[in-house]
This record gives C-alpha cells, structure tokens and sequence, in this order.
C-alpha cells in the first residue's frame, strides 16, 4: 500500500539516506527508534511535509512523490495534535470535507459517525481551547480520518496521555483500524503499544529501517 | 531584607511608568486649562473644523484599510519565508539560498524605511515621484476616475485629497506590515501544514486557518494604522499642501492656527485631535476585549 524506494532526506546536519519500507494494505504498522533517529521527519516526508533529496514514495500503484499533500489523501496526526484554534470540533473534523466541496449533508454525517466512533460526540460544539490532550487526540484522529485517507500516519498519539487515556486511546485505534479498514503508520516508543496494535514492525535506527517481516 | 528589596523593585518599574503617565495627563491638563470649554466649542462650530474632522475621519479609515491590504500578505509572506526556511528549502542550492537571503534581508529593510526617515522627507519623495511620467500618468488616471464618477473638481493626486490619503498610507502601512509580521510569527505553521494535509490549498490554509488565528493582531495592526494616519502631518504638508476645505486634516489645522498666531484655535483642534484619538482607541480596544471575553478564538 505504502512503498518507500531509496527514499533520502537531509535537514541541516542530520540526513536519512536509502530508506525502504513497505506497509501492506490495511496493515497497522509500527515505527520504532530511538529519539532523534528520524521518525517524525520520514513520517512528514511520506506525507509531504518535507522535500527529499532521492528516491520515490508509492501509494498503492501511484508514484505521489511529486504530489502536494493535498493530492496525497494521506490522513496525519502530529504529536502534539495541532488544533486549528479558530474553529469549533465539528468543523475542525469536516475542514477536509469542506475544502473538498463535499455536500453539507454527508459531511454532518461523516461528522456524526466519527465523533460516535471516537466518543467525542459531546465536544462537537465545543472550541479546542480547554479540550484535554485525549480529547484533542480523538479529534485529530476523527479530522484525520474524515477524508477516508489512503494511509493514516500517527506520529506518538499517545505520548503525552495518562495511564487511563492510553488504554481507552488504545481501543480507539483498534475500532478504527477494524471499522475504517484503514492503512496505518503509527510512531511510538512504547513496545506494549507496539505490542497490542502493530500487525507490522519497523524499527528506525542509524538511517536504516529494518522490519520484523 | 528579601521583601524591601521587591518592595523597591515594584516601587522602580511601576515609578518609571508613572512619570510618563504623568508626563501625558499634565500636557493634556495644561491643554485643557489654556483653553475653555467654549473654545473647543467655538472651534467645532467652524465649517473649516467640521470639514478637516470630517476627512481625517474618512482618510484615516481609507488608508487603514488599504494598509490592512498591503499588511497581511506581505507580513504573512515575511514571516513565512523566513531565514530558516529559505535554509531548508534551498539546502541543495547555496547560491540560490545566498541570493534568497540577500533578497529578503533587502526587502525587510526597504519596508521599515517609511518608519526611519524623517517625515518631511516622504512628503518631498512623493512630491518628486509624481513629477515624473509615471506619476503624472496617476494624475491623469486618477482625474479620468474622479470625473467619472462625478468629482470633477479633483484634478489628481498632488494637492488633493487623494494626496493625504497616500501620504498616510506611506507611512501606516509600513506599522502595520511589521505589526503583522510579528503577528504571523507567533502563530505556528503547523495547523496549515495540516490543513494543506486534509487537502485544502495554500490559500485555503491561509485564509481559514492562519487568518481567523491572527484577528488580534489584525486589529492592533489596523488601530497603529490609523493612529498613524491620524497623527501624520510631514508628508501631508509637503505632498497634499494646507488648503482649507480641500486638503486640511486635523494636524495640518493645528500647525495652519498656529501659523496665523490663533494658539487658542491650535490647542483647541489639538484636543479635538486627542479626544478623536482617544475614542477610537478605546472602542477598538473595548471590541477587542468583548471578543476575547466571549472565548470563541484563542
């Protein structure tokens, strides 16, 4: 689903160089790596964030590596799930419906089906200021997932949650990845996490990643 | 010994802002006892008042407006081609970065120059600037559309009215370009990077997500616009000249009163100036405060 070839990035003094990886369709992949090994800017390159230097990145049979982010459709969950400030749940989560000229009507009801999904239904109305990290997280993830995106890339979601939000957080993913049949790309440093979700293993370390597969 | 020390501290930072507070409330004080309340009275009762009011109100909003235009693009793009990004876009590139680099740190300086150079200064550049063909070519462009649409007597730009709003606009969208500048710093790129991710455009981004965010700003931006306008009388003197019922603004009537020894009208359109000034900064601020109290945008 996922193919990176010879893919090389470089960003000031720090440079990944070579990578492959391959994450097969509705697999639930799992980055692992040491801090500062690279995750988070591969994970940006896939998703366009970041220019590379070599090499090309495959979405199922389409060679996005010239594409904009826009033209992607791949859905991405910052570690700090970046909130836009200025607008409320609701309309955080239909944004990519919205710029995609997607009838009111279906998306109040790709709206509605996430947020019961991702238990969020009662944030709808509310503005990201006040908004727990947990919450926040569920509505990147729902924003995320509106567009029904290729591949789902989720850069260390639960990193800054509690005990208790982990685990519901944990659940939530599983649905997800169950009823959205989503392709996923997850970041963390957490074996269990890595453990209970990752169909899928890679680790990233001194610019090579190498898979369990 | 710990506790007089913060004592003293407290005493010194709060003393320096009371002297200069002082300094404000005794000039206009002093103001206020020099001239009587039917003084200013007499004063607004004058068509020539009335009139300078009237286009200072209108030629500060227009500039503002157009500074408003000028700003966010430019403070939006300045700030997001910064030098860190120019560094990392154009890694690969060091002679295009080199140049970049050169290029932005020049157009950043051209920028601040309306706020460096002595007002007199813009007024005669611009004086000189519609010398030339291209600004006699404006002249003429600017009479066919006032004629147009029905304002005959303008015969262009120098000397009228469309002059003290350039003049104004010199200066205030400078301000306003460096206030909005700072404003899109301080607002993390990251929610439209995620924007451009959901699909949207580089415009969509900037618009939906990155200017709601900037509002604040925005309004500091416009209100440092048009108390710049307000306050401008350099260029205006030089570029749109002192006619009355033409081209008189509210500064240009005090320096015109002093001029002609009416110091008793010069202090009084000074106080109208103050007052003028002082209710459009507190209903703007008051605006702002109801919008920050009802939450809606952090």
């Amino acid at each position: 689903m996922i193919r990176l070839e010879d893919v090389s990035i470089k960003q000031g003094d720090f440079e990944l160089s070579g990578i492959r990886l391959s994450l097969p369709k509705q697999a639930y992949g799992i980055l692992m790596g040491p801090t500062g090994a690279g995750k988070t800017t591969l994970v940006e390159a896939i998703c366009g964030l970041r220019p590379i230097q070599h090499g090309e990145i495959f979405l199922g049979d389409q060679n996005v590596t010239a594409c904009s982010p826009a033209d992607r459709q791949i859905g991405y969950v910052p570690q700090d799930a970046v909130m836009f400030p200025s607008m409320k749940v609701e309309q955080q989560i239909g944004f990519g419906l919205e710029v995609r000229h997607v009838a009111t009507v279906l998306r109040k009801r790709r709206v509605d089906e996430l947020a019961e999904l991702l238990g969020i239904g009662d944030l709808l109305k509310r503005f990201p200021r006040g908004l727990s990290g947990g919450e926040k997280q569920r509505v990147a993830l729902a924003r995320a997932l509106a567009i029904q995106p290729k591949l789902l890339c989720l850069d260390e979601p639960l990193g800054a949650l509690d005990v208790q939000s982990r685990t519901r957080m944990i659940d939530y993913l599983k649905a997800v990845h169950q009823q959205e049949k989503a392709t996923v790309l997850h970041i963390t440093h957490h074996l269990g996490e890595a453990d209970q979700l990752g169909t899928v293993h890679f680790q990233l370390e001194n610019g090579i990643v190498t898979s369990d597969e | 010994m710990n506790r007089s020390g913060n004592r003293l501290f407290w005493a010194a930072m709060i003393g320096c802002g009371t002297a200069y507070l002082l300094l404000i409330l005794s000039m206009l004080l002093a103001d206020f006892q020099y001239v009587g309340w039917d003084d200013v009275k007499t004063s607004l009762a004058d068509r020539n008042i009335q009139y300078s009011i009237w286009l200072s109100l209108a030629s500060c909003t227009i500039a503002s407006i157009v500074s408003m235009w000028i700003a966010i693009p430019t403070g939006y793009v300045l700030a997001r081609l910064g030098r860190d990004t120019i560094e990392r876009r154009l890694q690969q590139r060091p002679w295009l970065r080199r140049v970049a680099l050169f290029t932005r740190y020049l157009v950043d300086t051209v920028l601040d120059i309306p706020i460096v150079l002595p007002p007199l200064v813009i007024g005669i550049s611009l004086l000189v600037l519609f010398q030339s063909p291209a600004g006699r070519w404006c002249d003429t462009v600017v009479h066919s559309i006032t004629s147009a649409i029905g304002i005959s007597q303008t015969r262009g730009v120098t000397y009228e009215v469309p002059a003290v709003i350039l003049a104004q606009l010199t200066v205030a969208a400078a301000f306003a370009i460096r206030t909005m500048r700072r404003t899109f710093e301080q607002i993390s790129s990251r929610p439209e990077q995620i924007a451009l991710t959901l699909g949207a455009s580089h415009y969509q981004a900037f618009s939906r997500v990155a200017l709601p965010q900037a509002w604040r700003g925005g309004v500091a931006a416009f209100t440092l616009a048009w108390a710049r306008s307000l306050g401008e009388f350099g260029p205006i003197l030089i570029f749109a000249g002192t006619t009355r019922m033409k081209t008189e603004v509210l500064s240009t009537t005090v320096y015109l009163n002093f001029q002609m020894g009416n110091l008793r009208g010069a202090v009084s359109a000074s106080l109208i100036l103050v007052t003028v000034a002082v209710v459009v900064l507190i209903v703007t601020r008051m605006l702002t405060l109801n919008r920050n109290q009802r939450g809606s945008i952090e």
